[in-house]
């Protein structure tokens, strides 16, 4: 695959879709599109998109869920739902929320969208996959600001209590949140530190070079959940959206989507 | 030889674990208050313990049920109803998941711990959600049929379990049919809707009405919701006057419940037994029960003034 050029296919999908509604998160969804795009086209095993609930699939929980028209661009192209939908995001009668809703979308895993939720829901799946004997892995796609959600922890705490080496948990760490950097509003420390005090096996990559992230998910661990810490830049792809607080979640003007659009052509 | 409905909870949870092995229990670290240890003796491997994190133990019982385990996860009610109320609102009953709650020490039965423990708005709470269903058993034979409903039931269902010990007033013969409330004594002139450890309060005070010539209904809502509207309203029909019992509070509980189905019914003569928008407070359970008003005699003015 042409990482770069489904990149900004992939983006492009993302700003049509949030255009068309003109409300969503378009900051914190072009921060994870390599993230989750090593995660759908390369790592997680067992997908079929004609059988979405597949008992022995990879899970994925993507805890920060506004980020969610990235998700819904790659389930798209992956064939679980058409393309076509996307241009309904958020309207009434979509099958595309807002948040993630699995028991609307195909392909979709589990429902987000309250923060902190997702680590728990997944340290949960990993979980009972254990129990079960079963071999699929779990995947949970945090975001930073949502680390200082006190579940986060209690998930954390558990997970290397139960020593889930199926679950790995992947930050989206742009630094960036509402109301403006981790640091103004809530610094996170050393959250790398932080994961390893818990009993996590960490990592550090480009979470904008796939071969990294892909890497670090295959890297062998035993008895210890993982970490994978990806430094991104929230609104990755559009010029005067990265880095910028004020597009974690402002409609598209006309003008700024023409030039966006011209930007991400492949 | 009564039973403390917790340790009912308990027994039943084993008596389910036993025909199907897809149950599986959590705790916050109180397994051996809400008696879900008796589950965790018996199948060591199906327990797990959360410590004392409410919010990811539903958060975890949530992920058990979408790969098709059933998990019963217990904690006290304040707790799991309160502290934990968004995890079971977002990740439980909006994706309708297939979780049970059997949270103990609900309301001021709790006695001694106080006001910071005893739950009198737990039904409130739960009721109020969409794919919900509420039970509140009366006794220990009631309990383990409201296990094993809940088990057959596609969704989450809250079991309010209390701490106290008491009789059987319900026998094995006793239907218990989910939304289906139980007329344990009929009666023309009031009638007592009640829920849980109310139950036999409200036998007594219709004993003490038909000692005065007063004929009064005693009717078990066992379950809370789906409510039994169907019962209610024929009750209001026949009866002069309906009266609620709860030991919950009367906002959002049972008396709420019961007036939602009433309003619109003009001339319903209704009052509400149960607490008064107040918190609780350290004592024995029969000292509280009498110092807000969950007595017999309350209940006996109570159905009095709907016929005055």
């Amino acid at each position: 695959m042409n990482y770069e050029k489904k990149a900004k296919e992939l983006r492009q999908e993302i700003l049509k879709s949030l255009f068309a509604c003109q409300s969503g998160h378009p900051g914190g969804s072009l921060s994870c599109v390599e993230i989750l795009m090593a995660l759908y086209y390369d790592e997680m095993k067992n997908l079929d998109p004609k059988d979405p609930k597949k008992a022995d699939r990879d899970r994925l929980v993507l805890s920060k869920g506004h980020a969610c028209p990235t998700l819904y661009a790659i389930l798209a192209d992956l064939g679980y739902f058409p393309k076509e939908d996307l241009a309904h995001l958020r309207q009434i009668d979509s099958h595309l929320q807002g948040h993630p809703d699995c028991n609307k979308t195909p392909g979709v895993d589990m429902n987000t969208g309250s923060l902190g939720q997702g680590m728990s829901l997944a340290t949960g799946l990993a979980l009972a996959a254990k129990h079960a004997k079963a071999d699929y892995k779990v995947y949970a796609v945090v975001g930073d600001g949502e680390c200082q959600e006190g579940i986060v922890w209690e998930a954390a705490m558990s997970a290397a209590h139960y020593k889930l080496d199926n679950l790995c948990v992947l930050l989206d760490y742009n630094g960036l949140q509402i109301d403006g950097t981790n640091d103004q509003v809530m610094g996170l420390g050393n959250i790398v530190e932080k994961f390893k005090a818990f009993g996590f096996e960490c990592f550090e990559v480009d979470g904008h070079n796939i071969e990294e992230i892909d890497k670090a998910i295959e890297a062998p661990v035993s008895g210890k959940p993982k970490f994978i810490c990806c430094h991104t830049i929230k609104g990755k792809g559009v010029s005067f959206m990265e880095n910028q607080v004020g597009w974690h979640g402002r409609p598209l003007k006309p003008e700024e989507f023409e030039t966006a659009m011209k930007e991400l052509e492949a | 030889m009564g039973k403390s409905l917790r340790v009912a909870y308990g027994e039943a949870l084993v008596k389910l674990g036993q025909k199907n092995d897809k149950i599986v229990a959590l705790d916050a670290d109180l397994a051996h208050a809400t008696m879900s240890a008796t589950f965790a003796e018996a199948f060591p491997d199906r327990f797990f313990n959360a410590g004392i994190a409410e919010c990811n133990m539903m958060g975890m019982a949530a992920g058990f049920a979408h790969t098709g385990y059933i998990p019963f996860a217990s904690t006290f009610a304040l707790f799991g109803s309160g502290r934990a109320y968004e995890i079971i609102r977002n990740s439980i009953a909006y994706t309708n998941t297939n979780v049970k709650f059997g949270l103990s020490h609900s309301g001021l039965s709790v006695g001694e711990d106080g006001g910071s423990h005893q739950s009198i708005e737990d039904v409130a709470l739960m009721r109020e959600m969409p794919n919900m269903t509420v039970f509140v058993p009366c006794d220990p034979t009631e309990m383990e049929k409201a296990v094993f409903a809940a088990a057959e039931i596609d969704g989450p269902v809250y079991i309010r379990v209390a701490r106290p010990v008491c009789e059987d007033i319900t026998t094995e013969d006793t239907p218990f049919i989910p939304g289906k409330a139980n007329i344990l004594k009929d009666g023309n002139d009031v009638c007592i809707i009640t829920m849980g450890l109310m139950v036999p309060i409200a036998l007594k005070a219709a004993e003490m009405l038909e000692a005065e010539g007063i004929s009064a209904a005693v009717v078990n809502m066992h379950t809370v919701k789906p409510i039994d509207a169907e019962t209610i309203l024929a009750m209001n029909e026949k009866c002069k006057g309906i009266v609620t019992a709860e030991e919950h509070s009367v906002i959002g509980g049972l008396g709420s419940a019961v007036a939602e189905v009433l309003a619109g019914h003009a001339g319903a003569k209704f009052e509400r037994v149960g607490i008064q928008d107040k918190f609780g407070k350290s004592g024995k359970p029969a000292e509280l029960f009498a110092a807000y008003g969950l007595t017999a005699e309350n209940i006996v003015e109570k159905c009095k003034a709907t016929l005055a």
